[in-house]
């Protein structure tokens, strides 16, 4: 669709919200007169706005037609599960699966406990290793970590420094105990896209499942399960325009992947996953996957144009900075940029005016230098001083120009304070200098 | 939609419109409550706001409330927090409760005919076997609507250093529920039972228990459930519990008992399940005449009537209800079980309406000579 203008979407959106709201409306509730004056909003990684699209498609799901999909006796039901499976048939037709190979699941947290904690126990009895990457998600990361206290060995593939695994190290790391490989689509941090056909290929040339944590990947970049020999591949709702509370599982049926379920009870979702299925946040996934479907390449494009416009426009104005992550295999939408010789918590107040992140938003209420970065073999201040920069689906070259502006500001007038800086330009090598005990 | 009457809120209940509204405007911000910018911050005020407001409603401490994707998974969670403790539950729970209670080879406690369960048997089971246990018990049952005693369980269950779980999905907003007054360690709820959208839920912690997770990651819930929180389900669900509104179970309950007397004038013979117990204002479950409920519910919803036979959960599955069976029904009167439940939204007209379609879809075998039956169908 090239028809798609950001700007007057963002203006039908409000307006659009504005109307539902008032329609809505019947008690004194304050959500969206209380909305603080906002920043421009560049933290695409961390969640997205709801397209109006999808917000649209979800709506009559929440009023009239809020059947319980798992009624068999009334068109209530029905036709909420006439809705579920049109959003299910959307969900495979993005992947390259067939409809019945996908699962709703919470979110790609519960997607990512599900497979590799589903899989490792139905396969306990034979097989007892696990490969996976160090930059992985925490719930990955997590979830291994908890496989082994229960005893299962796991590895933890380094990646080389521009964010990738070495392909030689994954072959060399499969052994015949081993049970699953789970490694990330595209990283959420620094957006680099691992090589995923490749370890399909390798996974299933040695008869072990592969699983790929796609919550960054989906609608960003095209992806077919049965060309990349993906056999689980796990969905979030709020990455990619769709609402919160809701992923999907991609479980593949031939040859049958078997794994045990997290989540008991009515046997919904194949017995895999229990509980009753938010019909509204189905609805809303599948729409997001049929307008990525759409709109994925051009919408691409167009980032591509916005991200190097960014990036151009700080590395023009601001000496000693640098891109963490491979420059071209990443996903348009992302830039994760280190600011030498300025102070991180200092450069995150200075820019009050932009909504983005400093690592990961799990874990961005720490201060720890994100494992990512480290795991690239980025140094400590470095890793410290690192924006996540993330663009989508409503940023504008308006808000490009913004950010570059109060990012340029504010890394000036902070490199401006610090001594370093002021050795640094006087040509001393600041690693050299021994600093005495204060 | 071709069906009119919607009288199966046990099954969900429609979005309550102050839900909606907040649903909309959150859906309308985004922001990812983790994210510490103005987007973030905002997010977690709703969604704090909305868990201040939920245990506030059951008296329980905000940061013993724990969002999760519905009943279901809270359910889970709880019992899979049980660690090294046997499991006891009753006979009539929920199957995300049966389901892992089988595969950890629980111990069932028996129910009466009325639906209650038998607090004897639950001190047996207790006596029987020191060693510590869970103990899960629904306040109110799904399908018959029957309220247990759950305080008096979890007296028993606490003199013998047992845990008590309470699965309360279907009492929340049609009866008062007070943490203190139960004294149960772990109480599930879900939204979309109540008002809130579906994919919402919470498991709310009586005393500082230990809760084993059964989704890691990013942190969230206290490290007790990771995963980006849904926040328009648990704006939606803020909303709902503030536009609970106690009068309107009052209303529920009058329009229950003219359906119910309604019943028993068109057929004296008819069964009410549940009748001697306490009962959810709002559920009422029969059996009358001879057609099974599959049968009946059809004709049901041909006349723009929406009502259930058992539990939605496992209606995919034709199967006679499990809570009728363990009341000590014959499996044939099970077959036959219809549940209707109430809302707010009903009205006296619709009540009505629902006995004029009764009697015609009904009225004619009861009253038909046997022969006539008979006539029409093959010899069995």
């Amino acid at each position: 669709m090239s028809g798609f203008n950001p700007q007057l979407e963002i203006k039908a959106r409000q307006a659009h919200m504005n109307t539902q709201a008032h329609m809505t409306m019947t008690n004194s509730n304050h959500a969206l007169e209380n909305r603080p004056k906002l920043p421009v909003y560049l933290d695409y990684q961390a969640t997205t706005p709801c397209d109006p699209r999808v917000v649209q498609a979800m709506l009559p799901y929440f009023t009239e037609k809020f059947g319980n999909p798992h009624s068999r006796n009334h068109s209530y039901g029905w036709d909420a599960e006439e809705a579920v499976e049109k959003a299910r048939a959307e969900i495979a037709a993005l992947i390259g699966a067939d409809e019945k190979e996908i699962i709703f699941t919470s979110g790609a947290t519960e997607s990512n406990n599900l497979a590799i904690k589903g899989v490792a126990h139905f396969q306990k009895d034979r097989k007892n290793h696990i490969i996976t990457v160090a930059t992985e998600h925490k719930c990955v990361l997590d979830s291994c970590r908890h496989l082994e206290l229960e005893g299962f060995q796991v590895t933890y593939l380094p990646v080389m420094q521009n964010g990738l695994i070495d392909l030689e190290q994954l072959k060399a790391a499969i052994t015949d105990k081993t049970a699953i490989v789970s490694v990330m689509a595209v990283n959420n941090e620094i957006g680099v896209i691992q090589p995923i056909a490749e370890i399909g290929a390798i996974c299933r040339a040695r008869g072990v499942y592969f699983h790929t944590d796609a919550a960054q990947a989906v609608g960003k970049i095209p992806l077919d399960v049965n060309a990349m020999k993906i056999d689980l591949l796990s969905i979030s709702g709020h990455k990619i325009y769709g609402p919160k509370g809701i992923g999907a599982l991609y479980v593949r049926r031939k040859p049958r992947v078997r794994m045990e379920a997290l989540i008991h009870g009515g046997g919904q979702e194949r017995g895999f996953r229990s509980g009753t299925l938010p019909t509204p946040l189905c609805v809303g996934l599948g729409e997001a996957c049929a307008i990525a479907r759409k709109e994925m390449g051009a919408e691409a494009e167009r980032l591509k144009v916005l991200r190097d416009r960014l990036y151009n426009g700080l590395k023009a104005r601001l000496p000693d900075i640098y891109l963490n992550g491979d420059p071209d295999r990443r996903i348009p939408g992302n830039l994760n940029v280190s600011f030498a010789y300025v102070e991180g918590e200092g450069l995150m107040m200075g820019i009050k005016e932009l909504a983005v992140s400093s690592g990961s938003a799990c874990t961005s209420a720490s201060l720890e230098p994100s494992y990512v970065l480290r795991a690239l073999g980025v140094e400590e201040e470095l890793a410290h001083t690192s924006l996540r920069l993330g663009l989508g689906r409503f940023s504008t070259e308006q808000d490009v120009d913004y950010a570059i502006e109060h990012i340029v500001q504010a890394v000036t007038r902070l490199r401006e304070m610090s001594p370093l800086w002021e050795m640094a330009q006087e040509g001393i090598d600041i690693k050299s200098i021994e600093w005495a005990e204060h | 939609m071709p069906t009119a009457i919607y009288m199966d809120w046990n099954a969900t209940a429609p979005v309550r419109p102050e839900a909606q509204h907040a649903v909309a405007a959150a859906l309308a911000f985004g922001g990812n409550p983790s994210s510490v910018h103005a987007f973030g911050r905002h997010a977690r005020k709703t969604m704090e706001e909305a868990r201040g407001r939920l245990a506030d409603l059951v008296g329980a401490a905000a940061e013993n409330v724990i969002f999760t994707s519905g009943g279901t998974e809270a359910n889970v969670l709880a019992i899979g927090s049980r660690g090294e403790r046997r499991l006891i539950v009753s006979a009539i729970e929920h199957d995300s409760v049966l389901r892992p209670a089988r595969d950890a080879g629980a111990a069932t406690i028996h129910v009466t005919q009325d639906g209650v369960v038998d607090l004897d048997h639950l001190r047996f089971l207790l006596e029987q076997d020191a060693r510590p246990a869970l103990v899960s018990l629904m306040l109110a049952n799904n399908e018959t609507g029957v309220i247990q005693p759950v305080a008096e369980a979890a007296k028993i269950a606490h003199d013998h250093g047992a845990l008590v779980h309470c699965d309360a999905v279907q009492a929340i907003g049609r009866m008062p529920v007070d943490l203190a007054a139960l004294d149960v360690d772990f109480l599930t709820l879900s939204g979309h039972k109540l008002g809130a959208p579906q994919g919402i839920g919470a498991l709310v912690l009586g005393r500082a228990v230990a809760v084993a997770p059964l989704l890691l990651g990013g942190g969230q819930e206290r490290g007790r459930r990771a995963g980006t929180e849904n926040l328009p389900g648990i704006a939606g669900l803020g909303a709902a519990l503030a536009a609970l509104e106690p009068r309107e179970t009052v209303q529920v309950g009058r329009m229950r008992e003219v359906l119910e007397r309604g019943l028993q004038e068109q057929d004296p013979a008819v069964t009410i399940f549940g009748a001697a117990a306490p009962r959810l204002l709002n559920t009422l479950c029969f059996a009358a005449g001879s057609m099974t409920a599959e049968t009946a519910i059809m004709a049901l919803d041909l006349a723009g009537i929406a009502v259930s036979a058992g539990s939605a959960c496992s209606s995919g599955k034709v199967r006679p209800s499990h809570v009728v069976s363990a009341m000590g029904f014959d499996a044939a009167t099970a077959a036959r079980a219809i549940r209707v439940s109430l809302g707010h939204e009903n009205t006296m007209a619709e009540v009505d309406a629902f006995l004029a379609a009764w009697s015609r879809i009904h009225g004619s075998r009861i009253q038909a000579p046997r022969n006539v039956d008979e006539r029409v169908q093959p010899a069995a």
